[in-house]
């Protein structure tokens, strides 16, 4: 059974695996000199030179292109097994009328779907496993600088997550292509179905996989001319800011803050007295377990989906 | 007689729709049957729950003395044909007689090989670059390289133009003689069976209408052409499977095992395509199982 799932799967798996490889050799010559540009930019000891602004943006103009690109394709590669390797693996057969051949050799159905789901299912996680311990090295040290990875949209792009994303592509495409027994339409649910679970993983349940902690302060008058920047005052770099709103005294949310030209307050720099700042966070300490939390979650729905395949492929 | 197929009550829905219900039937060993039937009887779905791609919604069937099922033992002993004779298009000859060697302990391949061989087939071409009567070819060397005791085929010559189908049935016949394998096909060309049929079963909307050996089928039929005749005047033992008349003339396709004495009519003999039309057009009112030693099951 795995020399002809292996038979049929691997000129596609030859094109992505040789794609990563290609990707391998540019992201090990580049990210060597990334790390190297880190070094020698001298990042690690500018806050006892007091030049960490100029020093950090030069840095980061270094393959700004190449790091816009590079993150999205973490989260793009899960869709793509699941759409073309996960939606056709059976989906394909019923179309084509080859499951009357396949189903009627000697092989219980059970044993044909998991040599199948062996190969290809293992193929789908090794591959985006593998391009997101690319990305996460390579990306490292501007990680370091931006103490960012714990945002939403870094998050997604970065660790172990990426492997349970492919698994659960895989495994709704199994399903889709099971259900509805027809190549191109299984192929569009397993895109939306897997769009539709990273929204609603983002927005609902990564931001409540732990209570979220809160904290309220005084807003600050800013120092120098610099933007307002939620939470800057109040949590440490590298936590997740979920929501940030401006209290005035009244208690009452606000937006703008209006201060006229010559109100008394600038001078006594008295004008945010009374306006508090109210925090939802996670802190940068949680991304590890939230990092296992979320693949874990993305895996368990997997395992029940490809358990309905098994059930479903014996009716 | 023992049965390598036999039905009891069975039925197969789809949501509302029944493809298949209440069919009951017997198919002997050793011979080479014909399952005819209009489109729309029920012939594939009956030869995909013999093969255990569909599970019945209702009765039972035994193919071999066991429920067909997914269990490996079981399918090994099957052969199976497909309608369109499906293969891997994108996999060559070769990979074929692989992947069956490698899903079937029982595979012959020395079998595969000669008969490979023998049909000119080149074995690094694509299934997808056969023609339909090379690819139909294919998949019956498949089915019998897995050395089943019964074979089942499902329309496989029904695309076929006709030189391809007369090689496929030749085909067929050789493995037949040579391993003793029972056979069951499918069609609704009934020229097809004729050639190499030697049981009959006869199926329109489920039901078995006629079921037995064609020596004794083609011995009890016959058309009778005479003066115009009320057809209960007609002896006990003569059963009217069609009757059509003109004002001085009867022509009737009649059933019986006794000779004809009556010197009124004259006597012709039927072909089995004759007795395949008179069934399957008889009207749907008439009920199977009414007149003596209909669906004969012996």
């Amino acid at each position: 059974m795995i020399w002809l799932t292996w038979r049929q799967f691997r000129t596609q798996a030859a094109v992505v695996f040789g794609a990563l490889a290609v990707l391998a050799l540019v992201l090990t010559v580049t990210g060597l000199h990334l790390r190297h540009l880190y070094d020698a930019s001298g990042i690690a000891t500018c806050t006892t030179r007091g030049d960490c602004d100029p020093v950090t943006s030069a840095f980061m103009s270094n393959y700004s292109l190449l790091r816009q690109l590079l993150g999205p394709t973490v989260l793009v590669l899960p869709a793509i097994t699941g759409i073309f390797w996960g939606a056709p693996l059976v989906a394909r057969e019923l179309e084509s009328g080859t499951y009357r051949l396949a189903w009627t050799q000697s092989v219980s159905r059970t044993r044909w779907l998991t040599g199948k789901l062996t190969v290809v299912g293992l193929a789908s996680i090794a591959a985006s496993g593998l391009l997101s311990l690319l990305v996460t090295w390579w990306s490292s040290p501007i990680d370091r600088v931006n103490a960012e990875r714990f945002k939403a949209d870094i998050f997604n792009e970065r660790g172990i997550t990426p492997i349970g994303y492919a698994a659960f592509a895989f495994a709704l495409g199994l399903v889709a292509g099971l259900l509805i027994r027809r190549t191109l339409p299984a192929m569009a649910t397993t895109l939306v179905g897997y769009i539709a679970a990273q929204v609603a993983v983002i927005n609902w349940i990564r931001p409540n996989l732990r209570a979220p902690l809160h904290a309220t302060g005084a807003l600050q008058p800013l120092p120098g001319a610099g933007a307002f920047k939620p939470g800057a005052q109040l949590t440490k770099p590298g936590d997740w800011i979920i929501s940030s709103h401006i209290l005035d005294a009244t208690g009452h949310a606000t937006n703008t803050i209006r201060i006229g030209p010559d109100a008394g307050c600038v001078t006594t720099r008295t004008c945010l007295a009374g306006y508090r700042e109210v925090l939802t966070y996670q802190p940068a300490g949680r991304y590890w377990p939230f990092q296992w939390y979320e693949t874990s979650i993305y895996l368990s729905v997997a395992l029940v989906l490809v358990g309905f395949t098994f059930w479903l492929i014996k009716r | 007689m023992t049965a390598v197929l036999q039905a009891r009550g069975l039925g197969k829905r789809y949501r509302r729709r029944w493809a298949l219900s209440e069919c009951t039937l017997a198919i002997p060993a050793g011979r080479v049957v014909g399952l005819v039937g209009p489109n729309g009887a029920g012939k594939t779905t009956l030869l995909h729950l013999a093969v255990g791609l569909l599970s019945p919604s209702a009765g039972a069937i035994e193919v071999l003395g066991g429920q067909p099922d997914s269990d490996p033992r079981h399918l090994g002993r099957v052969g199976f044909v497909a309608q369109e004779t499906p293969t891997y298009s994108a996999l060559t000859v070769a990979d074929h007689l692989r992947l069956g060697a490698h899903l079937n302990p029982g595979w012959d391949s020395q079998l595969a090989g000669s008969r490979i061989e023998q049909l000119g087939l080149d074995p690094a071409q694509r299934a997808g670059k056969l023609s339909g009567g090379q690819r139909a070819q294919l998949a019956l060397t498949l089915a019998i390289a897995k050395r089943p005791e019964l074979l089942l085929l499902d329309e496989p010559v029904a695309s076929l133009d006709p030189l391809a189908r007369r090689e496929f049935l030749q085909g067929l016949m050789e493995v037949v003689a040579e391993h003793g394998v029972s056979v069951v096909l499918s069609s609704h060309l009934v020229a097809d069976l004729e050639r190499v049929c030697d049981h009959l079963v006869i199926l329109v909307a489920s039901r078995v209408r006629l079921a037995g050996d064609v020596d004794d089928l083609l011995a009890s039929h016959h058309l009778l052409i005479g003066p115009r005749r009320d057809l209960a005047t007609l002896p006990d033992n003569q059963q009217v499977i069609s009757a059509r008349h003109t004002d001085r003339q009867s022509t009737l396709f009649i059933r019986t095992d006794a000779p004809i004495l009556d010197p009124s009519w004259t006597v012709e003999q039927v072909s089995l395509e004759d007795i395949v039309l008179a069934y399957m057009s008889q009207a749907a009112g008439t009920r199977p199982g009414r007149g003596p030693g209909l669906g004969v099951q012996r």
